[in-house]
């Protein structure tokens, strides 16, 4: 039929045959990686890199790749119920199988990570999003680079060491990697291997709770000595930092201190953690549609909202994907990542990473 | 037509109170079964999880199926069985995607799941109602003001005398005729019944009031028209016209059992009406027992529960809009047991029973003369 005529006609014919559903409807009965509305990607491999950590390989449906140091935004349905979260790519951008790869890490009190790093099985389906995120190298590769990362850290920096490998760049890189025990550190292997096999490539792992096994004698936390340690002159160094909130936070100190801020690009990992009740929070949530009234307890609204008993769409929950906006009509929001404080007109807000300030009017 | 203004003023005419079933109702025991039927909504709540998903994802797949195969047997509808066997699969089909599935999803059973092709937000139906105009005609107006007369637009839908409450007016004559033809063209009733046309015609709305409503109408009307009515026939194109009948009868028979169940939900004996004075200031344990004894079940095997998108259990849907229906059949024997301990109709029989009750009602209603025995409303 394509030879008669043009696809994109055949196509809008068969959308409006299978109107109101849409094609993808009926495509995802035959295999659910037909579909063209939605990215996804199914599992094919599962390998256990510690013993809390899991390397899932998956085959999108169709993807635009990504740029090392980049996150994808994975969907599960765990229970009935899809969830959403964020993770690194640990593949490299110059993969050409027509798959990736993300490490997920066991979070104890987390939800879709340990159902991932523990459950997931090859031919598991996954709502999959295009890359996002600004942890990337620059487009010409510097002649040096510092890697620092702490636990699932590791996932992003693994990318951008497989990419230069791929890329055979000229780049001497330094990683400084974090991690509790040797059993605790992903891809150790090929760690190792790139130290030994390639000049330009240097790896240090430090141990915080087996100093005897920790590279160049290193023990505890990042410090400047460590710094010192691996790289002796930090100036013009593009650096790299992932990991848990508090190596990102003393990095950037250490960095602030030396006026090397510039240098420094940073992502922090932390978990979906619920977010504390404000004890000082006043004011009503008045929803127009449902015609309800809540009174705020200074969580975040979708928090609040579920809890009062409905069900706004949902995303990551963490103010990335964009699928909980709804029309702020009235009222001032604070965002909970950075305490920004909106203004008084009506805009477009997520409601998963803001929380009231006062009275607020919302068409839910 | 009956205008609802006519509802209203004649509430205040009516005969008589007779004793009602909750009369006998302290204010305590009405707290008390708010607090029982607030207790089982929250562990079903509790409950939500991979079966309930399962359920509706393995009906939405069967949906699929039948309406794939349906239309696909149609195109060998020269052959008598497959025609009828096209339009048998097609008429589940559409009853599916219309009752179990559409009904239920766009009453937010399944927004839990956060996935946007059963949420109630984005949800569309194989109908001619555009799902928006419908979900705040009926989860908002009818779940709200059920059975409140001069309030509830189900009442007759604008255009039969379902109640005495309603004036007599000559016109009436026709009620049993114009009941087939709202059974008959029922999809077309639905569609349009959010523009309030009786509410156009005595003044109380303008045009400029339902004019987005009535764009979302043609919208969609035209869509589904062009895709069971012309589409589809062309595709087929040596034996279109028999497309075309097959098409059109799948939603005759969608029509015809839509519009008996939905009948049967509140019209059976039994079932009460309301006025407005009656509800202010209710409760929420008043308004559960308005909405268990607004409504009526019809008793029967599973196939009818999932055929009827589980509006056999009218009361435990009127009681708990959404929650999935699925779990109204496990909850039915606890809500039957309270309303047996206070001492509240719970209103069930066959399908031939109820409906037979709610022609009959529509026969008799149609002449002048003829009183509703259980739901003459207390007047203001």
């Amino acid at each position: 039929m394509s030879t008669l005529l043009p696809t994109s006609v055949v196509r809008s014919i068969l959308e409006r045959l299978a109107g109101p559903h849409g094609l993808d409807r009926y495509l995802e009965l035959v295999d659910p990686l037909l579909v063209r509305g939605e990215d996804r990607a199914v599992v094919t491999d599962v390998r256990r890199e510690t013993a809390d950590t899991t390397t899932l390989t998956l085959r999108p449906n169709r993807w635009a790749g990504h740029a090392a140091g980049q996150y994808v935004r994975v969907s599960v349905e765990i229970d009935g119920r899809r969830h959403a979260r964020c993770y690194s790519v640990s593949s490299s951008q110059h993969r050409d199988d027509g798959r990736l790869t993300i490490t997920v890490k066991a979070d104890p009190q987390g939800l879709v990570s340990p159902y991932l790093a523990r459950h997931a099985r090859p031919g598991l389906v996954v709502g999959l999003s295009e890359a996002d995120g600004d942890f990337v190298l620059p487009a010409v590769r510097p002649d040096r680079l510092l890697l620092i990362s702490g636990g699932s850290g590791i996932t992003p920096v693994g990318s951008i060491l497989r990419t230069l490998a791929d890329e055979d760049a000229d780049t001497d890189v330094t990683l400084l990697h974090y991690a509790p025990t040797a059993d605790d550190v992903a891809f150790r292997d090929e760690l190792r291997e790139l130290h030994t096999r390639r000049d330009n490539v240097r790896v240090v792992i430090v141990l915080t709770r087996d100093p005897a096994g920790s590279d160049l004698a290193l023990t505890g936390h990042l410090t400047a000595r460590h710094v010192d340690a691996v790289l002796d002159d930090p100036t013009d160094v593009p650096t790299y930092v992932c990991g848990p909130v508090g190596l990102v936070d003393g990095a950037t100190r250490l960095w602030s201190d030396a006026g090397l801020a510039d240098l420094l690009h940073i992502e922090r990992f932390q978990p979906a953690a619920p977010a504390e009740v404000d004890g000082d929070a006043t004011g009503t949530i008045t929803l127009t549609a449902s015609r309800r009234r809540v009174a705020n307890d200074g969580r975040p609204l979708l928090a609040q909202i579920e809890a009062a008993g409905l069900s706004p769409q949902a995303g990551c929950r963490m103010g990335i994907c964009h699928t909980c906006i709804k029309p702020k009509l009235v009222g001032r929001v604070r965002d909970v990542r950075d305490g920004r404080v909106s203004s008084c007109d009506p805009e477009d807000i997520q409601i998963c990473i803001n929380a009231p300030v006062g009275d607020v009017t919302l068409e839910i | 037509m009956t205008s609802t203004n006519a509802l209203t003023a004649t509430a205040a005419r009516v005969k008589p109170a007779r004793p009602r079933p909750h009369d006998h109702l302290t204010l305590e025991q009405i707290d008390e079964i708010g607090r029982r039927f607030d207790a089982i909504r929250q562990r079903v709540l509790d409950d939500l999880g991979e079966v309930d998903a399962g359920y509706i994802r393995g009906i939405v797949k069967v949906q699929r199926l039948l309406e794939v195969g349906g239309r696909g047997a149609l195109f060998l509808g020269f052959l008598p069985p497959m025609w009828l066997a096209g339009v048998g699969a097609l008429s589940l089909s559409k009853i599916l995607d219309n009752m179990e599935i559409g009904h239920n999803v766009m009453h937010g059973q399944y927004d839990w799941m956060n996935d946007p092709s059963l949420h109630s937000s984005q949800f569309e139906w194989d109908t001619a109602a555009p799902s928006a105009n419908w979900k705040h005609g009926h989860n908002f107006v009818h779940h709200t003001w059920t059975n409140v007369i001069g309030k509830d637009r189900d009442i007759g839908y604008g255009v039969l005398r379902m109640t005495d409450a309603q004036r007599w007016t000559p016109k009436d004559l026709g009620n049993p005729v114009y009941a087939f033809l709202l059974a008959a063209f029922f999809q077309w009733g639905v569609a349009l019944h959010d523009l309030e046309v009786e509410r156009l015609r005595s003044g109380q709305t303008e045009w400029e009031d339902v004019e987005d409503m009535a764009r979302l109408i043609r919208h969609k009307a035209k869509q589904q028209a062009l895709k069971d009515y012309v589409a589809f026939p062309l595709l087929a194109l040596p034996i279109a016209p028999l497309v075309l009948a097959g098409n059109a009868t799948a939603n005759l028979v969608r029509n015809l059992w839509a519009f008996t169940i939905i009948f049967c939900g509140h019209f059976p004996d039994g079932t009460q009406l309301f006025t407005q004075e009656e509800i202010e200031g209710e409760s929420r344990g008043s308004w559960y027992v308005r909405q268990m004894l607004g409504s009526a079940n019809i008793c029967g095997g599973k196939l009818l529960h999932i055929l009827s998108g589980n509006l056999s259990h009218q009361i435990e849907h009127h009681l708990f809009p959404d929650l999935p229906a699925r779990r109204y059949a496990d909850i039915a024997p606890e809500v039957q047991a309270i309303c047996d301990e206070f001492g509240l109709p719970y209103t069930t029989g066959s399908l031939g029973q109820q409906f037979g009750q709610v022609v009959r009602r529509i026969c008799k209603l149609a002449l002048p003369w003829t009183t509703d025995e259980s739901r003459t409303p207390v007047p203001g």
